[in-house]
C-alpha cells in the first residue's frame, strides 16, 4: 500500500527551491519525516511542504508549477 | 483561562466584526472575512456575536485549553479533533482543561472560525481586537498569533448545551462556480460594451495572491477601454483614474487584466478604475474561496442588492432562532 504526501495548502506547487536549482527530492528518491518535498506559493509567500513520514521510491504525481487545492496528493512512496 | 497556541497554522489571526468608521483615515474595517461564520461560532459558545475569535486560513492551528470551556468551529468544513478524536464543525463542543484542539485537511471553504466561550480578550484598538497586521493594529501586539502565545479568554456569560449545532441547510456554501453579484459603478462607462458583456460572460479563477486585502481573479478576457485623453491627475494607463475612494467590495482592474475585489483589510483609495462593487450580501462567500476556484460575476441593480442584503439578515435571524431554541 503506497504512502501519500498531500498538500495542506492550496496554491502553486514547486518542486525546486529556485528555478536554477535541483528538485528538493528526485523521483525515486527517499524522504525522512520532516524532509521538505516542495514549496506552495499562496497569498504572496512560499511555504514548505514536508513529508509526514519516512518513505522510499518517491513518485511525484503533481507537476512543477501545478495549481493545487488543499489535500491534493503530491507524491506517492513506499 | 487562556488558549495556548502550540502551532499557529499558516496565518491565524484574532478577528471580531472589525473597526468601521476609520476608513476615511486609511484604516480598514478589518474583521472576519466571513462575518456570518464568526457570528455563528460566537452564538454556539454563548458569546455576543461580535466577540473576538480566531480566523485561520487554509490550515488550522493547534491549541491547548488551560480551563474547561465550550468551543465551536465554523466557516469551511474541516475535521476537528479534540485530543485526536474527531468532532463535528458548526457544533458546540465541550473541552476540558489540558485538552488539545487540532485539525485535519480542509474539505471545503477557505477559512475557519474558532470561538471559545468568554471570547478572546486581547487589548482592543480603535474599538476592535481585529488583527490588521500591515498597520500593526489589534491582534497580539499588532500581529497574527504565533506558537507560544497564550491568548487571554474572558468569563463566559451564557452556557450553550454541548452538541447544539447550526443545521446544514443554514450554512452557506461556495458553488461551482460561485456566483458573485455585482452592482456596476461610477466608472462602468470607461469600458466598451463588448468588455462590459465579456466581464460577466467569462469564468474567472481565484488567483493564489488572494488575501485579506483583496481577492485577485484570473482567466477572463482583458478589458477594452473607451478611448479618451487621460484627465489631469490620472495615470497614463487607460485603467487609471484621478484618485478616488475605494469602497469595500469594489472591483479594480489594474491594466484591464486581473480584477481585484477589495476585502476587509483593503486600502481606502487610489487611482485604478472600478467596474463596480460586489454586493455586501456576497462578501462573506469570497472569504471562503480557495485559489483556483471558479467564479462568475453576475450583474444586479440596487433593488436586487438591497433584497439580497435583507435575505442575508433573514438567514442570520434563522440561525439566531435555531440556536436560541436549541
Amino acid at each position: 500500500m503506497a504512502k501519500q504526501i498531500r498538500s495542506p495548502l492550496p496554491g502553486i506547487f514547486y518542486r525546486r527551491p529556485a528555478p536554477d536549482q535541483p528538485p528538493f527530492v528526485e523521483d525515486g528518491g527517499s524522504v525522512e519525516a520532516g524532509t521538505v518535498v516542495g514549496l506552495v506559493e499562496v497569498m504572496k509567500s512560499f511555504h514548505e511542504v514536508v513529508a509526514e513520514e519516512a518513505g522510499t521510491n518517491v513518485r511525484f504525481v503533481a507537476e512543477n508549477e501545478q495549481p493545487i487545492t488543499v489535500g491534493v496528493v503530491l507524491a506517492e512512496m513506499d | 483561562m487562556a488558549l495556548k497556541v502550540l502551532k499557529s497554522g499558516l496565518l491565524t489571526t484574532i478577528q471580531d466584526l472589525g473597526r468601521p468608521g476609520y476608513f476615511h483615515l486609511g484604516i480598514p474595517m478589518g474583521g472576519a472575512m466571513d462575518r456570518m461564520a464568526l457570528r455563528s461560532a460566537n452564538l454556539l459558545v454563548g458569546n455576543e456575536e461580535d466577540a473576538a475569535a480566531l480566523e485561520a486560513v487554509f490550515v488550522g492551528p493547534e491549541l491547548e485549553f488551560t480551563a474547561d470551556a465550550t468551543i465551536a468551529v465554523t466557516g469551511g468544513e474541516i475535521p476537528v479533533r479534540i485530543d485526536g478524536e474527531e468532532k463535528p464543525c458548526w457544533t458546540a463542543l465541550a473541552v476540558k482543561a489540558g485538552q488539545k484542539l487540532s485539525f485535519g485537511f480542509l474539505t471545503s471553504g477557505a477559512r475557519i472560525y474558532i470561538a471559545v466561550s468568554g471570547g478572546i480578550v486581547t487589548q482592543p484598538y480603535l474599538g476592535s481586537r481585529s488583527t490588521y497586521a500591515i498597520g500593526a493594529l489589534g491582534g497580539v501586539d499588532g500581529r497574527a498569533v504565533a506558537a507560544g502565545d497564550e491568548l487571554p479568554v474572558g468569563t463566559p456569560k451564557n452556557t450553550v448545551q454541548a452538541g447544539t449545532s447550526v443545521p446544514e441547510s443554514l450554512r452557506r456554501k461556495t458553488g461551482t462556480p460561485t456566483e458573485l453579484r455585482v452592482l456596476p459603478g461610477l466608472y462602468w462607462h470607461r469600458i466598451t460594451e463588448a468588455a462590459q458583456k465579456g466581464f460577466f460572460e467569462d469564468e474567472w479563477m481565484v488567483a493564489p495572491e488572494a488575501d485579506r486585502m483583496g481577492y485577485r481573479f484570473k482567466g477572463g478576457r482583458p478589458l477594452e477601454f473607451v478611448e479618451r485623453e487621460q484627465p489631469f491627475g490620472a495615470g497614463s494607463d487607460p485603467s487609471n483614474i484621478v484618485d478616488s475612494c475605494y469602497p469595500y467590495g469594489s472591483i479594480q482592474v489594474p491594466g484591464g487584466t486581473e480584477p481585484i475585489v477589495l476585502h476587509r483589510d483593503a486600502v481606502s483609495g487610489g487611482g485604478y478604475f472600478m467596474i463596480g462593487t460586489v454586493i455586501s450580501a456576497d462578501m462573506d462567500l469570497i472569504g471562503q474561496l480557495q485559489p483556483h476556484m471558479p467564479v462568475k460575476f453576475v450583474p444586479v441593480d440596487m433593488e436586487a442588492a438591497l433584497a439580497a442584503r435583507a435575505d442575508r439578515k433573514a438567514a442570520m435571524g434563522r440561525i439566531r432562532t435555531e440556536l436560541a431554541g436549541g
